[in-house]
């Protein structure tokens, strides 16, 4: 077993904050753990633009926004460990991480900031009737095919849901050489930001569907086609407004869930509302010495968002050990 | 081309014709078993309730009873030869109403009658003790000790793979297309001709084990006439977190409109609701419908409490093999010899499943002269994939150590590591799709169903088939999970 006064489960924008500003508040002794084979999260995917505008004035991609935070944390020499998956914490702050290629880490800290990040609903969430062939994405998934391995999913593409990755997708699909034949969203008003609506619809003439939704998937083996179908004030679907639209691919962006399987092994009470753990203005839990930060907590859309509450989870931790 | 005369083949993967070939292993024949589709158990065998009937449903004297209880009994060992995950929870039989408590009478007697064992009729009160989520309307409950969990990916998988490793070959994406009688000089049955759109291959012995299809086969070689009719049971899947709702496998008294619906764990700690049962035409159809898993959800609340309908991860449907008797019908086709049937075979199918291997090997080797092997010859034993998730941090330690791929976890909601990917794709009959390996290991099972681990699966099958990523199928021919002219072979070609 090891010890760290502070250890930082995730390496996404939040995790990165916390330390750079938990260090910069005196804290010398920090760990990051981060399961992938390198820092900067969800981020490493998100090569569009939009970030940054209120963290750094400007306008930057997603990667180069996470990468100002990794070169800062480099610079730092604050210790990081990839490939280094968590899978146990204990009410002791002790930590397991599975790491490749040298077996299990134990970990003593003082405290902890969880920076674990959310994950995608699915279509199994969902319930919608149908076959279960290949083509149906969750709208990150495509993302990650398109962006990180180069490799288109499909070519005639409908889009269930208008969250924000769910509208860069469009874009991104039809940049492609995909045909996006529309996007549809069971809400009668998009959950998405503004201006993704108008840049990554309204520029491509890419129709949103609104109060729409799909209720039956088709094809054997792989997608052919897709019932849409108009939704009542109850979201039911309205018989007699059914469409079949022919496509190979589906794209599922239907909400995020903070990605909180950790967080429950430990006596924090998490919030039915947002789905992460009761936070005070510290970003603290109410099991002290645990903070947590980002979209663990709850879904924000903005990452400078994310990056402000880490700082202070970040400073609150620094106190919280000086203590 | 023609292949060279066999001993035996065995038509169809599922676990019925796994079992069979496993049972037949033991015995001194060359054996084939020739499949459909690009992997074992893609039929009835992965989508059912899994479990293991104590066997007080079927009729007294029936093929079913027979089978289910003498099935039920071989289970557990089988699962412990073949290191296959089993859970004897037990069942509870509910009633609702005075009326039902009647019924559960007459389903004990009936099960006296089958030779089950471990039966009690429960009060109310004995119910809400054991089961404190079932509706505060239970009349009282049929317990039956011997019924269990089983899982029947893992099992038709692990048949298939002791039978191998004892000699059975295996051909998969050989769809038998056609049957014809072979005669010799004067005129007896020799053998079989067996055409697929690949081959056409001869045996000396037919063993019919293909679902919802063996009708259509049966009906080639025999004047005697089978029909099956597909029922179609949906499904609804919730989260592991749920999986303390129930402790025993809950039935419902069946009506006169059926067996009804479930609620049960899974061997893997999920709980399963369903099945819905309707009869259709399309034996390709196992799409689930609104109405279907509505019926589903409704239906499973009406007897337990507490079922959180926001943690269902994904539902699905299954066909079962309905033949116009209502029986199984397993033994040799009366104007065909050596031509033996397993056709009908609906629930409790999978209980059943060991013996009517058993039975069949035994029948066929007979009838033919197959010798038994000698016991030095033939290895009852396989061990399963060893699951991180399951093993304590000594063990985690030590596993990464000798095998750095299993420091590398895949599938985060099961924890899946690519150590145990790599020995899915690597063991004899491995994985060749993504549900394959989803079969066989779990990743993608979780409640994020795949969507974080898709593309590395994707990377890793790739890698190990020595294909190209835009190659890999999430269930073989057709099911090609990326677009094939993308992006990245244009960008080459610049
Ligand atoms: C597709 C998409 C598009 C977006 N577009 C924009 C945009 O245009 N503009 C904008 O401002 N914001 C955008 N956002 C939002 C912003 O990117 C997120 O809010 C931000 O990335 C959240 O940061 P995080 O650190 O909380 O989570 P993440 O970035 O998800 O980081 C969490 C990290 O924790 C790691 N982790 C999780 N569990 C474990 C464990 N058990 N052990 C070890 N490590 C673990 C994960 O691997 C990950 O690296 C977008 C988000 C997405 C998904
Ligand atoms: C909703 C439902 C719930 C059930 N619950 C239970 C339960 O809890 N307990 C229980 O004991 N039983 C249960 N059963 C029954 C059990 O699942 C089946 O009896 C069992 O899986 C049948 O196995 P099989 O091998 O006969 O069929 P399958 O698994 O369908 O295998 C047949 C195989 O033959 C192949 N095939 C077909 N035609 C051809 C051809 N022409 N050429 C080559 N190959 C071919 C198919 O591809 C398939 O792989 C349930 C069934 C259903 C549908």
């Amino acid at each position: 077993m090891i010890a760290y006064d502070l250890v930082i489960v995730g390496g996404g924008p939040a995790g990165l904050a916390a330390a750079v500003s938990a260090k910069e508040n005196g804290v010398d002794s920090i760990l990051i753990l981060e399961r992938e084979n390198r820092l900067g999260g969800i981020l490493n995917q998100c090569i569009h633009n939009g970030f940054g505008l209120h963290t750094f004035q400007e306008e930057l991609t997603g990667t180069e926004y996470a990468y100002r935070y990794i070169q800062k944390v480099k610079e730092l020499g604050i210790d990081y460990k990839v490939s280094a998956f968590v899978t146990d914490i204990n009410v002791q702050k002790q930590i397991t991480a599975a790491v490749r290629g040298e077996g299990l880490l134990e970990v003593q800290a003082n405290a902890i900031i969880l920076a674990m990040g959310c994950r995608e609903r699915s279509r199994g969430a969902l319930n919608i009737a149908g076959t279960r062939p290949a083509g149906i994405f969750s709208a990150g998934t495509a993302q990650y095919f398109v962006n990180v391995l180069g490799i288109m999913p499909g070519k005639e593409v409908v889009i269930l849901g208008s969250g924000d990755i769910g509208l860069i997708m469009a874009r991104r699909m039809t940049l492609e050489g995909a045909h996006v034949k529309c996007v549809a969203e069971i809400l009668p008003k998009s959950g998405g930001l503004q201006r993704n609506i108008v840049q990554c619809l309204e520029d491509y003439d890419i129709p949103l569907r609104l109060s729409h939704t799909v209720i039956e998937i088709h094809g054997e083996k792989r997608l052919t086609g897709v019932t849409l179908a108009a939704v009542d004030e109850k979201l039911k679907s309205i018989p007699g407004t059914e469409e079949y639209i022919p496509c190979d691919t589906l794209l599922l962006s239907v909400g995020l869930i903070p990605e909180n399987e950790l967080t429950r092994q430990l006596p924090v009470t998490m919030l039915p509302e947002t789905k992460g753990p009761k936070v005070d203005a510290g970003m603290q839990t109410d099991l002290p010495g645990v903070f947590a930060c980002g979209n663990v907590v709850r879904v924000y859309d903005l990452v400078d968002n994310v990056s402000a509450a880490a700082v202070v989870a970040g400073r609150s931790a620094a106190e919280y050990l000086r203590e | 081309m023609v292949n060279c005369m066999r001993d035996v083949i065995i038509i169809g993967a599922g676990v019925v014709g796994a079992s069979v070939a496993r049972a037949l292993s033991a015995y001194q024949a060359d054996v084939l078993v020739l499949e459909k589709e690009c992997e074992m158990c893609m039929g009835t065998s992965k989508a059912n309730s899994a479990l293991v009937h104590a066997g007080f449903d079927a009729k007294p004297g029936s093929r079913k009873a027979e089978f289910n209880v003498s099935g039920s009994r071989m289970m557990e060992q089988l699962c412990r030869e073949l290191d296959v995950p089993y859970s004897r929870d037990g069942a509870l039989v509910l009633a609702f109403s005075e009326e039902e408590k009647g019924v559960l009478q007459e389903l004990y007697d009936r099960g006296v009658k089958n030779g089950v064992n471990e039966m009690e009729i429960l009060d109310a009160e004995a119910v809400k003790s054991l089961e404190p989520h079932v509706s505060d309307r239970v009349a009282g409950a049929l317990y039956a000790g011997s019924a269990a969990l089983v899982c029947p990916f893992l099992l038709t998988t692990a048949l298939c793979e002791n039978a191998y490793v004892n000699g059975v070959e295996f051909a998969f994406e050989e769809e038998v297309t056609g049957i014809e009688k072979m005669t010799d000089a004067s005129g007896k049955v020799a053998g079989y001709q067996i055409q697929t759109p690949k081959a056409s291959y001869q045996a000396r012995c037919v063993i019919n084990c293909a679902g919802v299809y063996a009708d259509t086969l049966h009906n080639m070689v025999s004047s005697r006439k089978y029909h099956i009719t597909p029922v179609r049971g949906e499904y609804c899947l919730l989260d592991r977190s749920e999986g303390g709702l129930v402790q025993h496998t809950l039935f419902r008294v069946p009506s006169a409109k059926g067996k009804g619906v479930l609620v049960t764990r899974t061997v893997h700690g999920n709980i399963l609701l369903g099945p819905t049962a309707e009869p259709g035409n399309d034996k390709e159809s196992t799409a689930t419908t609104a109405k279907g898993l509505e019926r589903v959800l409704a239906e499973t609340k009406d007897m337990v409490n507490d079922i959180d309908v926001g943690k269902v991860i994904t539902s699905f449907a299954g066909l079962r093999a309905h033949e116009d008797g209502g029986d199984f019908v397993i033994g040799v086709a009366e104007d065909a010899p050596c031509f033996y049937d397993a056709l009908g075979i609906e629930s409790p199918g999978l209980s059943a499943a060991p013996a009517i291997g058993c039975f069949l090997a035994e029948l066929v080797s007979g009838e033919n002269g197959f010798a038994k092997k000698p016991s030095e010859d033939f290895h009852p034993y396989r061990k399963g994939i060893p699951a991180f998730a399951r093993m304590s941090n000594e063990e985690r330690n030590d596993v990464i150590r000798s095998n750095p791929a299993y420091g590398n976890i895949i599938c985060r909601c099961e924890e899946i590591t690519e150590g145990e990917i790599l020995e899915a794709i690597r063991r004899p009959l491995g994985a060749r799709t993504l549900d394959g390996i989803k079969r066989r290991v779990r990743a993608g099972m979780g409640r994020c169903q795949s969507g974080f681990c898709m593309p590395k699966l994707t990377e890793i099958l790739a890698r190990e088939l020595g294909q190209e990523l835009t190659d890999i199928t999430k269930s073989g021919e057709g099911s090609r999970i990326l677009e094939k002219e993308s992006r990245r072979k244009s960008d080459d070609s610049i």
